[in-house]
Order: structure tokens, then sequence, then C-alpha cells
């Protein structure tokens, strides 16, 4: 029965930190209370985006979206909004520069300018209920697929959809799918690779939370277009909720015969088992992957021979993202011709971002391909908070890159980043502004992929910590004249002979910011100076004697009394011989009169 | 099991959980998961246990502990503490939540306070970048951090 209201509370894992479960238990109270349970249902949803809104909950009929509810405003939305009809105002969303409310959902910008296909069910139903999925034609897709094509007929749609796998290198997918159905074998594995390790994303994890039976219809699909009858899920150990969504999943598809034996009565049969990884960056990498889901170390092995042919437990395996498997049921339902109207001719379809860093609307994204990197951060992240200047975009994590302001009218798609020297990646994107040092945020992408490294190959395991002591000297102020040119030698030695991604990869973040900002790491070294006070070597505290009251917060809260100062009395003063440069003074001072400058 | 593992409830549930994985393929990762769910860490008598059960050498189940972030080695606090130094969080100012929380509890990553309360560790992004900087108590995660926050959440585990 269609009910009168339906609301929709984000469950999604930032709307949860900030309490929408128990904003969803007072909502569903107050309805109690005033007898509207028959006519108002309450939907737990998936991420639907502004995660920096949270908690965030959507009303129909009316589009009423809320933002920061608290359960205290439980009572006034039950009340005057579902009773008497009138929207409680101040929970409205409003967009930032006109501060004007916007009542309907469609109209908000950040949706928008969204084209939802791999997330369309996130944030509209509810996840652990496979009926709302069958209702939004979950299933049909595996259904037409198992009555009215071949296998080969479906290798044939994907690979005439122009879909490109979404981990990042964007291999062709109906091509994977090709070698696999044609390797020899009578055992083949499907595998779902969840464990995106990019530091900085959580595409994946909102879509295994928010629909997680369209990666196992995906999956299931595949299986029978390669002629896979088990398959793997391996999901990350930090992702405890997605987890717990497939399980409920899984066997709720097992219950309606969806998987398991004898799939829809038509013969075919395929299962899948759950596998969680335990925290290594290099698990990602597919073959690294499959020895970890064989229990073992997690390390990578030279390719070829591919997966395809020879891959989990030494038989020929299909491995596919997350992301990847959630566009196959759009495929089959919408035909390859419609998937090739969205996006760009080399890169159809759609991609989902995981917007983040200093942008004001943080969160989940999808876009078509081919959307500028200025309408994606301009455009739907709502540019840069507190009036400060954008810098860089980070794309593709500690494989990719930085690009500069003078780039941001490139279209997101494969090649073009490529060509800027950052790539597509599984879809982190973090917003940097002037406040960020790009000689800092090299150091740490390299500290990353240096403690991630497995340690096999020489090339990685000794070259990575040779490039980030140079970076760490250039942060303190002692970088040396040729140490630009010695840090592109590393990098170009690293990035040819490392044995998997990973070390041929971790480059790429040193090389890019060098590219571009290259000035930057000639001032730290030249001149001893980080412009944009990041690296605490290079800075000095310093206290503004016409702005000082002499209150004495600071002296009370230097953790090693560099401060010294009579209340009443000002100015105070910093000894900088003693100065941790820890920041402390200038957070607790109320009257911001502690600069930091530049050291020289 | 030799004489004090039987006397060991948590290393019967260990048994029990064993034989329930023996029969999957590869399944040395699944059951350290559930082996550091019973005893809070994975200790040398565990390992030796497990490798027993599942006839692996146990060179190999001690190679796997410690090749994967995932698996501790050591007891934690009554409290762990992990704070995100991913991507997002790092833009944001990560390190200074780890400065004030080495301020605030006198101890660095990969320590515990003395009376055992906390421990302070970091992991690589939990997913929930749009609130950056981000630390998470044992499954709570708490976001938009700064020195008041952090103060305000501390005080509510130190009860
Ligand atoms: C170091 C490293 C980490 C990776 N991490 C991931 C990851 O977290 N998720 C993912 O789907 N692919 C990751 N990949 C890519 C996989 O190796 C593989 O290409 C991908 O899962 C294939 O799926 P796709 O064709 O659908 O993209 C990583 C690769 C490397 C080298
Ligand atoms: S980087 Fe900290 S939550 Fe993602």
């Amino acid at each position: 029965m269609p009910k009168r209201i339906d609301v929709l509370i984000c469950g999604g894992a930032a709307c949860l930190s900030s309490h929408s479960d128990e904003v969803r238990a007072a909502i569903v109270r107050e309805i109690e209370a005033h007898g509207l349970g028959k006519e108002v249902r309450v939907v737990e949803t998936g991420c639907m985006g502004p995660c920096e809104l949270g908690p965030v909950m959507v009303v129909y009929p009316d589009g009423a979206f809320y933002i920061r509810v608290s359960p205290q405003d439980a009572r006034e939305i039950v009340e005057e909004h579902f009773l008497k009809g009138r929207p409680v105002q101040r929970l409205l969303w409003e967009t930032p520069e006109a501060r004007r409310i916007i009542e309907e959902r469609k109209q908000v910008p950040f949706f928008a300018k969204q084209k939802k296909v791999v997330l369309a069910n996130c944030g509209l139903i509810d996840p652990e209920n496979i009926e709302e999925y069958i209702a939004a034609d979950g299933y049909t897709a595996l259904g037409k697929v198992l009555t009215e094509m071949s296998p080969q007929e479906v290798v044939e749609e994907i690979a005439a959809s122009g879909l490109r796998g979404r981990g990042g290198a964007g291999f062709p997918t109906g091509r994977k799918w090709k070698f696999v159905a044609d390797a020899p074998g009578s055992v083949k594995y499907v595998v779902c690779n969840g464990d995106e390790g990019d530091p900085g994303a959580f595409m994946d994890r909102s879509l295994l939370e928010g629909d997680p039976h369209a990666v196992i219809e995906g999956m299931t699909i595949a299986a029978y277009a390669v002629g896979a009858s088990r398959g793997y899920i391996y999901v990350r150990a930090e992702y405890p909720l997605a987890i717990k969504r497939l399980k409920i999943a899984t066997t709720a598809a097992r219950g309606m015969g969806l998987l398991g034996e004898d799939i829809l009565e038509t013969g075919f049969s395929f299962d899948i088992e759950l596998r969680m990884g335990a925290g290594a960056f290099v698990c990602g990498e597919e073959t690294a992957l499959i020895a970890s889901i064989e229990g073992k170390r997690g390390q990578p092995r030279p390719r070829p021979p591919y997966p395809a042919v020879q891959g989990l437990f030494e038989r020929p395996t299909l491995i596919n993202n997350v992301e990847t498997f959630g566009n196959i049921r759009h495929i089959i339902l919408n035909g390859a011709d419609w998937f090739r109207s969205i996006g760009t001719e080399a890169s159809p379809g759609t991609k989902v971002f995981a917007l983040s860093g200093k942008v004001i609307n943080t969160g989940l994204v999808e876009v078509p391909m081919g959307t500028t990197l200025r309408e994606l951060i301009f455009g739907i992240g709502g540019g840069i908070p507190d009036g400060k200047e954008f810098k860089a975009v980070q794309t593709g994590g500690p494989s990719g890159g930085c690009i500069p302001a003078e780039h941001l009218d490139t279209p997101i798609d494969y090649e073009s980043l490529q060509a800027l020297g950052a790539i597509m990646g599984s879809g982190g994107v973090i917003v940097m502004d002037e406040d960020n040092c790009m000689v800092n945020l090299a150091r740490f992408f390299l500290e990353f992929t240096a403690s991630e490294s497995c340690g096999q190959c020489v090339p990685c395991r000794v070259g990575l910590p040779a490039m980030l002591e140079i970076l760490e000297r250039i942060s303190r102020g002692a970088g040396r004249p040729d140490d630009l040119d010695r840090l592109e030698q590393l990098a170009e030695t690293v990035q040819r002979a490392s044995l998997c991604g990973l070390g041929q990869t971790a480059p790429n973040p040193v090389l890019s910011t060098l590219r571009y900002f290259r000035e930057e790491y000639e001032e730290h070294i030249r001149e001893g100076r980080c412009r944009a006070k990041v690296c605490t070597a290079l800075v000095r505290y310093w206290i503004d004697p016409e702005a000082c009251r002499g209150c004495d917060q600071c002296r009370r809260a230097c953790p090693v009394e560099a401060i010294s100062g009579t209340p009443g009395k000002p100015p105070y003063v910093i000894d900088e011989g003693m100065c941790v440069r820890c920041g402390t003074c200038r957070e607790v001072c109320p009257f911001s009169a502690i600069e930091i400058l530049d050291r020289r | 099991m030799d004489a004090v593992q039987i006397d060991n409830p948590k290393f019967r549930e260990l048994e029990r959980i064993i034989g329930k994985y023996r029969t999957i393929d590869g399944p040395l990762i699944e059951v350290l998961h559930k082996a550091q769910g019973i005893f809070g860490y994975i200790p040398p008598e565990v390992e030796r246990f497990v490798a027993k059960e599942l006839k692996i050498p146990l060179s190999t189940v001690h190679g796997v502990v410690t090749f994967y972030n995932f698996f501790r080695t050591q007891p934690q606090g009554k409290h762990v503490i992990n704070v995100c130094l991913g991507t997002a969080c790092h833009v944001k100012g990560a390190s200074r939540v780890v400065e004030i929380l080495r301020e605030e509890l006198g101890i660095g990553i990969g320590e515990t306070t003395k009376d055992g309360r906390f421990t302070l560790t970091a992991v690589r992004c939990v997913g929930a970048c749009g609130l950056a900087p981000v630390m998470m108590i044992d499954d709570e995660v708490y976001g938009r951090l700064d020195r008041e926050k952090i103060k305000k959440v501390l005080a509510e585990y130190r009860e």
C-alpha cells in the first residue's frame, strides 16, 4: 500500500556518525505518538551524498530536504510537516551563496547537475529489503539474460557498451569478460574487488551499503557470461556495515532463488562468498587480492599469466570493481546504445566520485564522464569555503596526481586526466586551497605508498624511501640544489622497474606536483620558505603587539612554556628558540593576535 | 588443545569456529579475523593453535599475521582511538588531531595509556571524508574535530 508520506533517512556512514539512527528512532516515535503509523513510511537508505550536512532526510511527495536534523527536531517535523503540511523552514537545505531555501529535491544544485545511474537506488530504497530492490526493476536484467540471451550475447552487449573498469585502470570490461569466457577450464571464478584502498575515497563503500543487490546481480550476470559458478566479494574489514548488508542481501537472494542452485529455474547455478580484507593497500591490486582470498600474504605476482587465464586457485578468474558490476544491469536493461549516449566517445557512462577536502559540498556525486573538473568542484561542490583560493585538485589517490587551476576546464575521462599526469583512479577527488602545501602533499602520499609497499621488489622497497628522504629534507628547509633532478630520476626508475602497479604509479603524486608547482619546491629549497605555512620547520609564530590584550590564555595553553607575559599587560611574547610550532596558542587566542610568519 | 587451553572458553570457541571454516578454500585469514574478535588480539599461543588446527606451518600463519595491518599482536586498551590519516583528513589537518591527542593522552600512535584505558592507532580513511578530520573510538565515528570537540569526546570515555 502506498503511504501518504515517505520519509527517507540517510543511513550512510557519515550520517550514522552524526547519529541519524537516533533521529530515525525519534521520528518513528513521534509518528506513532501522533497516530500517523498508517500514513507515513520511514525508510533508512544508503548514502545520499551530501555527507557534510548530515544527518539528512528527504520527505516525499513534497521533496523537502532536511539537513542537520537532531532528535529534538522530530516532534516539530512530525507536527508541522506531516500533520499540518508545512515544511520546517529552518531545517531545509539552503544554498551557501544565496541562503535561499530550496524545497524540491530536484532543484537542489547538488543533485540537479548529477546523473544517477549506478547510484540510482542509493538513498531511495531500503538496502536490507530485497523486495524494494526488485520493485525498482531489480533482478530483471538477470532474468532477461538467463532466459533470452546466450552467454556470448551478454559479452558482446557489454563490449558494445564501451564500459571500462571503474577500479582505476579503465580496461574495457567486455574485452576482459571475453578473455575469461574463452579461457579453457571447467571451473572459473568471478571476483568483486571491494578493497577500496585509496585513502580518501568511499564510492564503493556507499554502493555496497546502499544497493548491495545491484553488485550481486552484476556479478551473477558476469558469471553466466563467462561460465563461472563461484564468486567472491572481497571487502575491506574497515567496512563492517557493507559486510553486514552484503550478508543480508546474499541470504535474501538465495532465499528467493536468485542466487545458488538453479537460479530462476534456468539450470544456471552461481553462489557468492564474502571475504574480509585485513588492512593492506596492495591487496587492491588484483594478483595480491587473489593471494589474500587464498589466505596468503597479499603479495602481487608478475603478469602474465593474467588472472583471466590463471587466477584464483590457479583457475581462470574475472576480477572487476564494485562500481563496474553496478553498471551491468543498467546496460542489459537499457542497451549498449543508451549507455553510449551518456558520457564521451572513449569513456561512456557515468562515474561516481567522492568529493572532499576544501570544498563546500562534500560527499558522493555521480556525473556523466566528460563533465569538467570546474563543474564538479564549483558547480556541484559549490566552490571553496571561507573565501579561500582554489589551488589544486587531486584525483586517483596515491597513484594519481594534482591538477592546478589552469586545467580546471579539462573534461573528466581516462585519457584527459592521464594527459595531465593524473589518473581517473577509483574516484577520490580531493580539493585543495591556498593553505595546502604541495611538497607536504607529495610527501603524504609517498609516506603512504612507502609504508604499504609489500617489499618484494627492490625499486619500490628501496626507491620510495629514498624519494621520501629527499622530500623530508626539502620540508625541513635542508633541500639541496640538485634534489629536484634526483627526485625525478628516482621517480622514473621506480615507475619503470617496479613489479606491480603500486610501485609503478607511486611516483605520480611527486611528478605531478613537480610539474605544476615546481616553484613551490624551489621556494622551499632556495628560500627556506613554505608559502602555505604548513611545513613547521619553515615557519615561526609571532604575537602581534597591536592585537594582544594580555588575556594570558596562550601562555597557559602552551605545552612547552615558550610564551611569557603578565596578565593585563600586553604584549605577550613567544620565545622562538623554545617554540615547537604546535599551533595551540593560535587556536586558543580569542583576538586572532597570533600569526604564522616565514622563519627566515 | 593442551590442558590449559581445554579449560579456556576462548580456545574452545575458537576451536568450534575453526571446525566450521576448515572446509572452505583458503580459510586462514577468515579464522584470524574470528580469533582477533575473540581474544582482542593475536598472541603467539593463538598463532600456534591456529597453525596446528588448520595444519598450516606456523611460519605461514605468522607471516600472514604480520603482513596485514588489521591484525594486532599486542593487547589493546579498553577503548581504541583510530585517528584517520586518509587524504581528506590530512588536507583538513589530521596531524593537528594527532598532536592534540598526544597532548591530551600523553601517548603517540601505536601506544596505550598507562591506565590501559586508551590505545591510539591510525587508519587510512574510514569513509567519512565529508566530515574530515575524523577519528573513530571503538565503532563510533567523530567528525569535524577541533580541540574543543576532541576534549569533549574524550571526557565521555573517561567516565
Ligand atoms: C596498488 C593498487 C591498488 C589497487 N586498488 C584497487 C581498489 O582498491 N579497488 C579496485 O577496484 N581496484 C584496485 N586496483 C586495480 C585492480 O588491480 C584491478 O585492475 C581492478 O580491480 C579491475 O577491475 P575493473 O576492470 O572493473 O576496474 C588497484 C591496483 C593497484 C596496482
Ligand atoms: S580521509 Fe578521513 S574519512 Fe576519508
